[in-house]
């Protein structure tokens, strides 16, 4: 197993504020907009800097997309941003028609996505934008692991041309990438190569799957881990290639497991190559109020979970 | 343009409206008459538009619209009159209205960028959000240092959308005085009158309490006053508000048995229906 060190832990919003603020300096025809969450998103920097390419739409998150879509109109690079929760499920229609189905070169990024966003609730823990932004033609799915792979992340969308929903989350996690990494969307990351077994893992359950994997090191299984920043495009050969050598595969990511990658991945498998798939996902639930960590263990999301779903999907090769 | 031109393109325009709605036997007629004399002022008089020519003979249509005035139609289901005046105006050719909502055309059923028809910037008819769309484009320009201005057309009824008031709160407050929005007063909508589905109430006190500069076009079907009225508000326009023009009209207006009811708002004319609508207007450049 290779050996992943850290030696700070960032949430990923930050890696993209982070970016932001650079990309301010960059990119002249950078616009952020937000809807009344500057400090969640971490985008004041760039806000102190380029006032006036700086939106506050207000909580008017639907208007906020079709600004943000007419912006593009005039060349200018969109960055709309709020909670995920409000960036996908409430304004869907308005990404639909204004932003995909319209071609606009907007950027949707959101923040405090899924279970981990904590003590809120189920209200803001949105576990089902992956699925809806999947399912939407034109759209691109990003879902970086952490801080150096969001802020990498980010500046590869906006020399991107066309619609984007790039995902983060609320809480720190380790930066175990490379602050110099190169980011290329729909390229899946080969985090360890191994022989037993396919972990394929996006956003922060990255890491949960690299702990998992010394785990299983430790019990005699060689664990092939890869990282799937890039919901869609999915990188079918990098998951074929691998499901191919290994005859098995589990999915992790903190979304429902309707409709996310599990599902992305099954339907590769279904038509490509036929193994035995298991998800660390939420199964058909909403979530609710706790810490992120107590979260993480009570809906099944943590590297002791990955490890039992490994060992029960190499049962069934 | 004398008054007399831009009324000969106007009866052509609500020819081919009728006669596109019949040719699939679908799509919306009643709207798409009634606005008919204001989108033939904004973009055969009142508008300044990149008219150059390019293949085929065709405005090269750019898609930034830098340095020209902007114009987006949110109530996207009166697209027979937009593709009509859009051919008649030279963006593509008028024999392609032959082809509205159908298989394989350009011309959907409501407007879209996404088949490359020239003269579109973004898909409507799903309601409330050409406003929205309209602020960010006339944002763009302000920081493009664009002089031009954008317009935007919606529906009476489309102000019963959520969307449209948090567009309709915005824009004062980011003083978008580059934007002229133009609502379509003919008090229709598909279950009825506005008033019995929804009431509107009072608009203009609406729209002036949400920090708009609102003024009225009281013959919306009279396309000299919609000259007129296009004036006043450009003048009123670059002052630190956005301008909002309350266009009352007649839905069906030209066709007499169309006039004055909700029932065609959405069904297209039979054949006789289709020889008596165009009974009433004379052919001035031509079918398609």
């Amino acid at each position: 197993m290779k050996k992943y060190t850290y030696t700070e832990s960032k949430d990923t919003r930050s890696g993209f504020g982070d970016a932001m603020t650079e990309l301010g300096e960059s990119h002249p025809n950078v616009v952020a907009l937000c809807a009344d969450l500057v400090g969640s998103l971490k985008i004041a920097p760039f806000i102190k800097n380029h006032p006036e390419r700086f939106i506050q739409v207000g909580i008017a998150e639907a208007n906020m997309m079709g600004i943000a879509a007419g912006l593009t109109i005039g060349g200018k690079i969109p960055f709309a941003s709020t909670f995920a929760n409000f960036g996908s499920g409430r304004v869907y229609d308005q990404i639909r028609q204004s932003i995909a189905y319209s071609d606009k070169n907007v950027k949707i990024a959101v923040s405090h996505a899924g279970l981990t966003l904590g003590e809120d609730g189920a209200t803001h823990q949105i576990l089902e934008d992956l699925a809806m932004m999947r399912s939407m033609p034109n759209m691109t799915v990003i879902n970086p692991c952490d801080y150096n792979q969001t802020k990498a992340a980010t500046k590869a969308v906006a020399d991107y041309e066309g619609p984007v929903y790039l995902r983060f989350g609320r809480p720190v996690v380790p930066v175990f990438t490379d602050a110099d990494q190169k980011f290329e969307i729909g390229k899946a990351w080969m985090v360890n190569e191994g022989k037993d077994v396919t972990i394929i893992a996006t956003g922060h359950l990255v890491w949960e799957a690299i702990k998992a994997g010394e785990k299983l090191e430790a019990q005699g299984i060689d664990a092939e881990i890869i990282n799937i920043h890039t919901i869609k495009p999915l990188d079918t050969a990098a998951i074929l290639k691998s499901v191919k050598k290994t005859k098995c595969v589990v999915t992790c990511e903190e979304h429902q497991a309707n409709g996310g990658l599990g599902d992305a991945v099954a339907q590769t498998l279904s038509q490509n190559f036929l193994a035995p798939q298991e998800y660390v996902a939420v199964n058909d639930s909403f979530g609710e109020s706790g810490t992120p960590e107590q979260l993480m263990v009570k809906y099944g999301l943590t590297s002791d979970d990955i490890v039992a779903k490994v060992l029960k999907v190499i049962a069934r090769k | 343009m004398q008054t007399q031109e831009l009324q000969d393109i106007a009866s052509q325009v609500r020819r081919d409206i009728v006669r596109m709605v019949h040719g699939c036997k679908s799509g919306h007629p009643g709207g798409s008459l009634g606005c008919t004399d204001i989108v033939v002022a904004l973009y055969f008089q009142h508008m300044k538009t990149n008219n150059r020519k390019g293949k085929g003979g065709y405005i090269s249509f750019k898609m930034d619209g830098t340095d020209e005035d902007l114009f987006f139609l949110s109530n996207g289901h009166i697209s027979p009159l937009f593709y009509s005046v859009l051919a008649r105006k030279g963006y593509f050719g008028v024999e392609e209205l032959s082809t509205f909502r159908k298989l394989n055309s350009r011309l959907q059923g409501h407007p879209t960028t996404h088949e490359g028809l020239p003269g579109i910037r973004v898909a409507s008819g799903s309601l409330g959000q050409g406003m929205s769309v309209a602020i960010g484009a006339a944002m763009a320009k302000k920081l493009n240092g664009d002089k031009q201005s954008v317009y935007v057309l919606m529906g009476d009824g489309e102000q019963q959308e959520g969307q449209v008031w948090e567009a309709a709160q915005f824009a004062p407050h980011h003083k978008v005085d580059n934007l002229i929005a133009i609502i379509d007063l003919n008090g229709q909508q598909i279950d009825g009158s506005t008033e019995e589905v929804m009431s509107n109430r009072d608009l203009k006190a609406k729209y002036k309490a949400f920090g708009w500069n609102v003024m009225e076009i009281k013959e919306g079907n009279n396309v000299e006053e919609c000259v007129k009225g296009l004036r006043k508000a450009k003048r009123l326009s670059g002052k630190g508000q956005p301008i909002m023009i309350l266009l009352h009209t007649d839905m069906g207006a030209g066709v007499d048995f169309m006039m004055g009811s909700h029932k065609w708002h959405g069904i297209a004319p039979n054949d006789e229906q289709l020889a008596a609508a165009l009974a009433q207007l004379p052919s001035s450049l031509g079918d398609y």
